[in-house]
């Protein structure tokens, strides 16, 4: 599309300038489009006058970053210590059941993506889960269900 | 008479625990109430079991209610909450909760009491002066007040700030660099995000008095993404700064000039490690660069640079407006002046906790933090995030500071103490430090990049039981390496929680704890 070539230049205009710009650009881009398209990698390199193998490099180095976009509502469960010490092994089978999917995967139907996030930095509320960038803290299995209950309709 | 104040956390972890709500339905009662209340959205106390927790400002003082459900709201305004009266759910002033009184809190001194949004409330409580006292100072002058606070870096690694930034002072550079780092990947802690969230202009502060110190006419916030609260208030609080003059050309009416730009991580666990931070801000990716050179001396882009964890430079304006001394009269050792300790995990009273350093593991865990909250017995702490130690309450006379830590082949770390019932399965933990370790690691270096996935094998073998001993022998060989072999501390450090879950917990790796074994153990240090 003739109009992802213009957004994807717009935000590499608005970085002009700026020293050390491939993260802030790769974030706007993922915000944008949802992902970092491939084919943005050749535009980011010649406009960072980097090789298209370090940019592809430096995408696939951060965990943020996704080659295809994530399903329509996002569930990151957090699989980190504190959370493990109160139960966030039942957490995850909760959402595991409710959505029908395991950690890692994104429904067929492109509803839901489930994965695993490491620390939320809420460790005294554990354990915690962000769903479409709402937090939820003291979950247990039934709860987080219940969280996710609406999302794969 | 003046609508009456009402404090509820905006703080991602009382958001976590259904604030919003709690606040919409004070904002819907009191309006059908037909009171007048002004609803500030503060920072959290760090007193995380009662939260969300609701303050009401009355003539003599704040008053607190908690944990506040949305469903309480009716009944308690109905008993009088809106004139900090109640029964239900009413812990009173909210300074005489013992855990709050406990504390000395220089560095989160405003945290939860000051509107985040606010600067003139920030000022009101005393913010700023340590600013103005830096913009009349040479930065020499600066520098000796931080070397003379004893203050050392509160990421972990506990290096000398002062001398840091002496380092940084004295390197020649046609410019320099402030990095604020607040890449708070450490599972357990929580410090960095709950300052940002509940007291922004005290990192503006601490970022631009190092600027002023060392000569630096930039600093970078780098922030992680999992923080998005974190970020947006303090977008916020940069745009205000620079507006009042504390950021720009003019840094507090200093004639030097200071500038901050945010930048925001994106999901790796080794740009907590200053310089694959420093390769991170420079948009490459994050790997670690050998050392020497120090970044003091080679940081971002080439030029000196103080890399400093958030919670360190949060604690310099105190330094600089109450004296070195002030900060230094308090500590234990070496380990002078407060450490914001989280409480998290399996813990009744879990929160953050701002003390002198000394206090023992056992007075953390179970005086101040109650015990579990499942109410089963205590059986392993993790101190000081993934990388950090298991301690068996066998060694809960341990008193918190960097020295005494390491002597018990501990660290400290950020800070944060996770607690585990007795139900945690040690070997299945120290999995998880090695599986973690091989997600995270850079690939830079050798012994982490495919150590890692060696060790996950071992245990996954001692898991399964198969040849244990051979395997627990071959585990301690690969530690060995990894600790001694690695660029960093993600492959330098992984081995503490491995090491000392199989020490302290033998049975868990199917290995019986014969005096053989365990002496066998004890000699890996």
């Amino acid at each position: 599309m003739e109009d992802r070539a213009g957004r994807l230049a717009a935000i590499i205009e608005r970085f002009q300038g700026v020293e050390g710009a491939t993260l802030p650009i790769l974030h706007a881009v993922q915000e944008a489009f949802g992902y970092v398209p491939a084919e943005s990698v050749p535009v980011i390199a010649a406009a960072l006058n980097r090789s298209r193998a370090e940019i592809h490099g430096i995408v696939t180095f951060y965990h943020d970053f996704r080659d295809k976009p994530a399903g329509r509502h996002l569930v990151r469960v957090c699989r980190a210590e504190a959370c493990k010490s109160m139960g966030s092994d039942q957490v995850l089978r909760g959402f595991e059941q409710a959505l029908g999917i395991p950690l890692g995967e994104t429904s067929p139907d492109g509803a839901v993506t489930l994965e695993p996030v490491y620390c939320l930095g809420l460790c005294a509320t554990a354990p915690n889960a962000m769903v479409d960038g709402k937090l939820s803290g003291r979950l247990d299995g039934a709860k987080a269900a219940y969280l996710v209950a609406d999302l794969t309709s | 008479m003046s609508a009456r104040r009402i404090f509820v956390p905006g703080d991602a972890g009382a958001l976590a625990v259904g604030a919003d709500d709690v606040a919409a339905a004070i904002a819907k009662a009191a309006a059908t109430a037909g009171v007048a209340v002004e609803i500030v959205r503060n920072g959290s106390r760090g007193l995380y079991w009662l939260e969300p927790m609701v303050e009401v400002g009355t003539p003599t003082g704040r008053v607190a209610f908690g944990p506040v459900a949305a469903e309480d709201v009716p009944d308690l305004i109905a008993a009088g909450l809106i004139d900090g009266k109640g029964e239900r759910l009413f812990l009173g002033r909210t300074d005489e909760i013992p855990f709050l009184k406990a504390q000395t809190r220089f560095t989160f001194a405003r945290c939860g009491i000051v509107d985040p949004a606010s600067l003139a409330d920030y000022r009101a409580h005393g913010g700023g002066v340590g600013l103005m006292r830096a913009a009349a100072l040479s930065p020499a002058e600066i520098v000796t007040m931080v070397v003379a606070s004893g203050l050392r870096g509160r990421g972990g690694a506990g290096f000398p700030t002062g001398i840091k930034w002496k380092t940084v002072l004295e390197a020649a550079g046609t410019r320099k660099f402030i990095v604020a780092n607040a890449d708070e990947g450490d599972s357990g802690t929580f410090a960095d995000r709950m300052l940002m969230e509940g007291d922004p202009f005290v990192v503006i502060e601490g970022m631009a008095i190092a600027g002023l110190a060392v000569g630096a006419t930039r600093g970078y916030l780098y922030i992680r993404s999992e923080y998005p609260h974190a970020i947006a208030r303090m977008e916020a609080a940069i745009v205000t700064a620079r507006a009042t003059g504390w950021l720009g050309p003019d840094c507090a009416g200093s004639g030097r000039a200071f500038e901050i730009e945010l930048r925001v991580g994106a999901g790796a666990y080794v740009c907590g490690e200053e310089t694959a931070l420093l390769e991170s801000i420079e948009g490459e990716r994050g790997e670690v660069r050998a050392k020497p050179p120090l970044p003091a001396h080679k940081g971002l882009f080439g030029a000196p640079t103080a890399v400093n964890n958030l919670v360190t430079l949060a604690s310099v304006p105190f330094i600089l407006a109450e004296g070195a001394e002030a900060y230094a009269a308090i500590g234990f050792g070496r380990s002078r002046g407060t450490m914001p300790i989280q409480l998290a995990g399996n813990i009744r009273h879990g929160g953050l906790f701002e003390a002198a350093f000394g206090v023992t593991l056992g007075e953390l865990v179970e005086t101040i933090g109650g015990g579990t909250i499942t109410g089963r017995p205590v059986r392993a702490v993790q101190v000081g995030g993934p990388l950090g130690a298991y301690f068996p309450p066998s060694l809960f006379d341990t008193p918190f500071d960097y020295e005494s830590f390491a002597a018990r082949d501990g660290l400290i770390g950020h800070g944060g103490i996770v607690v585990f019932d007795d139900t945690v399965e040690m070997a299945a933990m120290a999995r998880f430090a090695m599986e973690f370790c091989a997600l995270e690691s850079c690939g830079k270096c050798t012994p982490c990049r495919i150590g890692s996935t060696r060790g996950v094998e071992l245990l996954d073998a001692m898991i399964a039981g198969r040849e244990v001993t051979k395997n627990a022998a071959l585990l301690e060989d690969l530690c060995d390496i990894m600790k001694f072999g690695s660029l960093c501390a993600l492959g330098g450090f992984t081995p503490y929680p491995v090491i000392s879950a199989l020490r302290h917990y033998p049975a868990d790796f199917g290995l019986v704890p014969a005096a053989s074994a365990e002496k066998e153990i004890a000699t890996w240090a």
